[in-house]
């Protein structure tokens, strides 16, 4: 311990080094140490996520438990072959994203590139599913606010669907709310998970992830298996709430 | 307590002269102060413990005194010790502090109930009997009050220092506290949860009166009519006897009597029928549909003040439920001759009843025969 | 009065030649380093700087509170005063104040690595911070919020017309500020400790941080989505909060609290593991009770998030939960009066020395207690029916917030500025601020405790006169306690350029970082240090410093 008294510093921070990969960041002392840093850090933030999501399964806990019938009248308003569309999209794209780590771990480039470019596609269509289905809200009348409309609850169309009292029906606002902010901000995180991934995807293409330095690829796969997972919860909490059998 | 009332009162009577304590004016007070002392006298020890410890050690082991320290791992011991002590000393703390707060929040059966309603900036307080006050609240000593209150916007919370009691005015719901005066006089009242630019002007008083001059403030000063008569009012204007008349074929359940009974709702739950439930039944109907009946009342949400709806709710819980009306216009001294008012007559005491037990529970039938035109306050039922 | 302090010979003394301050210059330097140290120094010079805004708006209120009357500022401003003093002081001071200014310098050197986990995204806390702040401080230059710093709905999404939102978003900012280091803390403690540094070596210091960061990676990511759900209601108009459309304004109680509890330990963990460190050099001893200590830390995190309902005991919880709350809090203060005896039990049989960081710590444990005893009043149930929401609470959260972690701050800065600027504070001005600051301190709010039992309510501009001897006694204290804080802003800054040259280990402190040169090189170690002694062993110092051979390069 004595050499660490006083010292001065070196005047070139690598002679005296082993040789160490390029990827190597100074502050740690092996490339194991490095990858488990990594690895670490991701898991610790996908927790602090799930603590962030969780304040909103709480309000939706809360209201479910107080206007059930509305709950249940507005998630029978929600397309069911649109959201089971996205979920397979969405579990498509977790399943494209493995194989991308697994392109990057067995250093195939190709591989690689094609699962990031697959997974970026099949992010989109989500997106693009999801637009369509905000639309569909927007022209129903059924976004909370100024326009929203109770006809549909209290003057069902479907012969299957129970009228909601006037005031019950004013409560469905509360669950849409709900949707538009839990599935918004599921949505966030995809957008910024995509943005993310053309980021990958323009660095793999120049050459990065298939030297043996994957840590990137995997802990972003951990990222965008957890944005699936919040869906895989958020698709029976909004879409299937005592479902009639197949619309 | 262990010291004696001698003692005691001149204690208290000391800091209060000093400035140092709130007067002791209610049942609750010496208690709260009782248990105050308690838990000063367990922080000045372990102040004292911890002060002594730290200065004693620091002119002991000064450095000039003690140039070499002797190092010591620890001590199971000791560690045991300061665990358990003070665990201790703080489950006593909760215990005495559980006792407290359940009598102070728990309501008696048969207290007399004022109404509050907290909005920016003031308090409005409404007894029963049609007394209205503005930041204050006139009532008797050595009877115990029942405060129900609600706001009308934000949070508000009502405080009377000098009564040791405190609770939150909340928006959407009813909350209750309850106290005894015991020492006639005038008190602060205080709002004290942050309410926007003139919370601190939200302040009143509380003017604790005998029993005597409170009968002569509460005839000098009913506007005329009870909670329970302006609730007719207002029962007949917004059009509820259309569907609640009654009737046995009626749309809407019969409320004669419905006040305290157990109701099986629509979903299957059973609840009792109490303040908060007539509120939201009058404001989100289809969260409260009795069983047997069609979720086709309307809500009033927006179209009825909260004193509106506690007009309602005494001309509901004054619905033929004698025993009921008895206490209430017993608290609250109607003047005699007040149509429909005190036709009771006979001011009995106050009695100790269960409302579900005397009227049997479910009661939800049609109405009695020889009942009068329904919302006649006050009416015996016989 | 003898000293511990040992200097090198001030006459040929000099800051080493090259270390983490002159490695590199220039703006850019600064602003786009990855070192752990210079992102301390950046947070210091931050935080002082909103801590002074803070303490303005403090002595405001201060000034408004010596007549009974409003008639020093308006109402609404007054109500702005009180809010931004909070926001201000909980997430732009103590929140980060240890952790971000002492935690980032001197725990990555503490467990022996040459920075922390993740170096940028350490940055990307500070920038998180500084645009969190611009936020708070673009809703202050435009009328500032007014809803307290507990932004209670619906008062803030339906009742006010300040900037909210601006100022939740604010928040919301400076709170992914807090989360990041606090993940950056727990992996570098888990990860990048020195071989021989197990986990019973660490110092303590770094156990009340790594429980800090438990909080702050688990609790604040809650608070942010409750003010996600305030802005979009105050936005969009929807009432998840407000009763007249169907929501439930006690959720947001539910939710808030859920956060705020944990962040008041938050806020005190980091001061506490300073006092263990500050009290252990200036005894020359190891603390009392190492794994009481350690275990102790993570016992107030984890308990820590169950009490949260002990600030709405009068709110409408029902009975029942209650008494579950009230019976976790009275667990959660156990574990803070096991530390207290073990700090006290250190001192014994020690050989004590009353420099400034001493002098602070000893402030801390004396106040600390007094705040921590007084939170046994307020979780008893019954008492706090009547203490509640009056100045009880605000003298209560005061002792332990600035009696406590304010102490403990003060105390860590002062004791790791040799390590860090490479130069000794002087010592009688700084002795002179900490008796200050702690006169100042009982004199400002041991009345608040007083006038809060008679029952004067909190957040009030006017008060009934019977209150009003109290209150100028609590204003006379805070101008005593402004001049005790002011007094480190003049020396402070002085002592960088003529203060002493500390050399590397000028309090003969145990502890990797009083190892290596003041100010450390940026990377900390040349080589990765081996540990091979327990944590405070001062015979291994004695053993080290007989073979020492001082050399300043």
């Amino acid at each position: 311990m004595d050499s660490q008294a006083i010292v001065t510093g070196h005047a070139d921070p690598h002679e005296g080094h082993e040789e160490h990969p390029a990827y190597l960041r100074h502050h740690f002392v092996t490339v194991e140490q490095q990858r488990e840093t990594a690895s670490f850090g991701m898991w610790l933030f996908l927790l602090t996520e799930i603590m962030f999501f969780g304040g909103l399964f709480m309000a939706y806990l809360l209201y479910r438990n107080w206007y059930y019938d509305a709950f249940v009248a507005s998630s029978n308003t929600l397309g069911i072959g649109l959201g089971t569309t996205n979920t397979g999209v969405l579990i498509l794209s977790s399943f494209t994203m493995a194989m991308g780590v697994y392109s990057a771990e067995t250093r195939n480039r190709k591989g690689l590139l094609t699962s990031l470019s697959l997974t970026i596609c099949l992010g989109l269509v989500f997106l693009g599913i999801k637009t369509i289905e905000y639309h569909d809200k927007y022209t129903e009348h059924h976004i909370p606010g100024a326009s929203f409309s109770v006809e549909d609850f209290v003057h069902p169309t479907d012969k299957r669907d129970v009228p909601l009292a006037p005031d019950m029906a004013q409560h469905a606002q509360l669950f849409f709310f709900l949707y538009f902010a839990m599935t918004g901000m599921h949505a966030l995180h995809m957008i910024i998970g995509i943005s993310i991934l053309f980021v990958l995807l323009y660095q793999a293409y120049h050459g990065a992830y298939i030297d043996g330095h994957t840590s990137t690829i995997d802990n972003f796969g951990l990222y965008w298996h957890f944005v699936d997972i919040v869906w895989i919860f958020l698709f029976p909490l909004l879409y299937l709430i005592s479902r009639h059998p197949l619309k | 307590m262990h010291i004696s009332p001698v003692m005691w009162q001149f204690l208290v009577r000391w800091l209060t002269n000093s400035a140092l304590f709130p007067p002791e004016a209610s049942a609750i007070s010496p208690y709260m102060d009782a248990f105050y002392f308690f838990l000063i006298a367990i922080s000045a020890v372990g102040m004292i413990a911890v002060i002594i410890l730290v200065f004693g050690f620091s002119i002991m082991y000064r450095k000039e005194k003690n140039p070499v320290a002797t190092q010591i791992e620890g001590s199971t011991l000791l560690e045991a010790t300061w665990t358990i002590i003070p665990l201790a000393l703080f489950m006593i703390c909760f215990v005495w502090g559980a006792l407290l707060y359940f009598r102070i929040y728990d309501p008696p059966t048969n207290a007399m109930n004022i109404y509050v309603v907290g909005k920016q900036w003031m308090w409005k307080a409404e007894h029963p009997g049609g007394q209205h006050e503005i930041d204050s609240l006139h009532i008797p000593i050595n009877r115990q009050v029942q405060l129900t209150m609600i706001s009308q916007d934000v949070f508000h919370s009502f405080s009377i220092p000098a009564f040791r009691i405190k609770r939150e005015v909340i928006p959407g719901r009813y909350s209750t506290v309850w106290f005894e005066a015991t020492a006639t006089g005038t008190y602060h009242l205080f709002c004290t949860q942050y309410c926007g630019t003139n919370h601190s002007a939200m302040i009143g008083e509380i003017v604790a009166m005998t029993p005597d001059d409170y009968q002569k403030w509460a005839s000098g000063s009913t506007s005329g009519a009870s909670l329970a008569q302006n609730g007719e009012r207002l029962f007949a204007s917004l059009g509820c006897n259309s569907c609640h008349s009654g009737a046995a074929t009626a749309r809407g359940p019969n409320l004669a009597e419905v006040y305290g009974s157990q109701l099986q709702l629509a979903d299957g739950s059973h609840v009792t029928a109490n303040d908060a439930f007539l509120r939201e039944a009058i404001l989100n109907p289809s969260t409260r549909v009795t069983a047997g009946y069609a979720p086709i009342m309307p809500t009033y949400q927006g179209q009825v003040s909260e004193e509106g709806l506690i007009d309602l709710v005494e001309y509901i819980k004054n619905l033929n439920s004698n025993y009921r009306v008895q206490q209430t216009l017993t608290a609250s001294q109607l003047p005699v001759g007040q149509a429909g008012a005190s036709s009771s007559g006979s001011s009995s005491p106050a009695l100790n009843y269960r409302p579900q037990e005397t009227l049997g529970a479910g009661h939800s039938g049609p109405a009695k025969s020889g009942r009068t035109a329904p919302g006649v306050p006050g009416t015996v039922n016989q | 009065m003898s000293t511990i302090v040992s200097l090198p010979n001030q006459e040929e003394a000099q800051l080493p030649k090259l270390s983490y301050l002159n490695s590199e210059y220039g703006l850019k330097s600064w602003l786009l380093t990855a070192d752990h140290k210079r992102i301390a120094m950046l947070y210091l010079i931050s935080i002082t700087f909103f801590f002074f805004i803070g303490g303005a708006f403090a002595g405001m209120i201060r000034l408004e509170l010596l007549t009974p009357l409003p008639d020093l500022v308006a109402s609404d401003t007054y109500n702005k005063l009180f809010t931004m003093h909070g926001i201000i002081m909980v997430f732009l001071f103590l929140v980060p104040s240890v952790p971000a200014t002492v935690g980032n310098f001197v725990i990555p050197i503490m467990v022996g690595a040459k920075d922390l986990a993740f170096p940028k995204i350490n940055l990307l806390s500070w920038y998180l911070y500084v645009a969190g702040a611009c936020f708070l401080l673009y809703a202050l230059f435009n009328g500032g919020v007014d809803t307290g710093w507990t932004f209670t709905t619906p008062l803030s999404t339906h009742y006010v017309n300040t900037h909210v939102i601006t100022g939740a978003m604010g928040v919301f900012i400076a709170g992914f500020s807090s989360i990041f280091t606090g993940l950056n803390f727990i992996v570098t403690i888990h990860r990048m400790r020195c071989p021989g540094m197990t986990w019973f070596r660490l110092p303590l210091f770094c156990w009340s941080n790594y429980a800090a960061s438990l909080l702050m990676v688990l609790g604040t990511p809650v608070l942010a989505i409750t003010l996600v759900l305030v802005m979009l209601e105050r936005a969009v108009g929807i009432g998840v909060f407000d009763p007249t459309k169907g929501g439930d304004p006690l959720l947001f109680q539910h939710l808030f609290w859920f956060y705020s509890h944990p962040a008041v330990y938050i806020m005190i963990l980091p001061g506490m593991g300073v006092i263990s460190e500050v009290i252990s050099t200036f005894s020359r001893k190891r603390v009392f009770g190492y794994t009481a200590v350690a275990f102790s830390s993570v016992a107030i995190a984890v308990f820590g998030f169950f009490v949260w309902a002990h600030h709405m005991f009068i709110m409408g919880v029902s009975n029942y939960s209650a008494l579950v709350f009230s019976l976790l809090t009275m667990l959660v203060a156990v574990p803070s009066a096991i530390k207290i005896f073990n700090w006290a039990a250190t001192l014994y049989k020690g050989s004590i020395t009353f420099e400034t960081p001493m002098l602070y710590a000893f402030g801390f444990m004396g106040l600390f207690t007094i705040g921590g005893l007084t939170g046994v009043f307020l979780g008893s149930l019954g008492m706090d029916i009547h203490l509640t929401e009056t100045y009880f609470i605000v003298a209560h959260f005061h002792f332990v917030m600035v009696g406590g972690m304010l102490m403990a701050y003060l105390s860590g800065v002062h004791f790791w500025w040799p390590k860090m600027t490479g130069r000794m504070y002087p010592e009688s001005m700084s002795q002179l601020a900490a008796v200050t600051t702690f006169i100042g301190f009982i004199l400002t709010f041991f009345p608040q405790f007083i006038v809060g039992y008679l029952g004067m309510p909190r957040r009030y501009h006017a008060y009934p006169p019977e209150f009003q001897v109290l209150n100028v006694l609590s204003t006379a204290g805070a101008t005593v306690l402004g001049i005790g804080y002011l007094l480190p802003m003049l020396y402070m800054p002085w002592s960088l350029k003529y203060g002493k040259i500390a050399g590397s280990n000028p309090w003969q402190a145990t502890g990797l970082e009083w190892q290596i040169q003041s100010p450390p090189l940026t990377e900390n170690f040349v080589d990765i240090p081996i540990m091979d002694h327990e944590a405070y062993d001062y015979d291994w110092l004695a053993h080290k410093t007989e073979h020492e051979v001082t050399t300043v390069g």
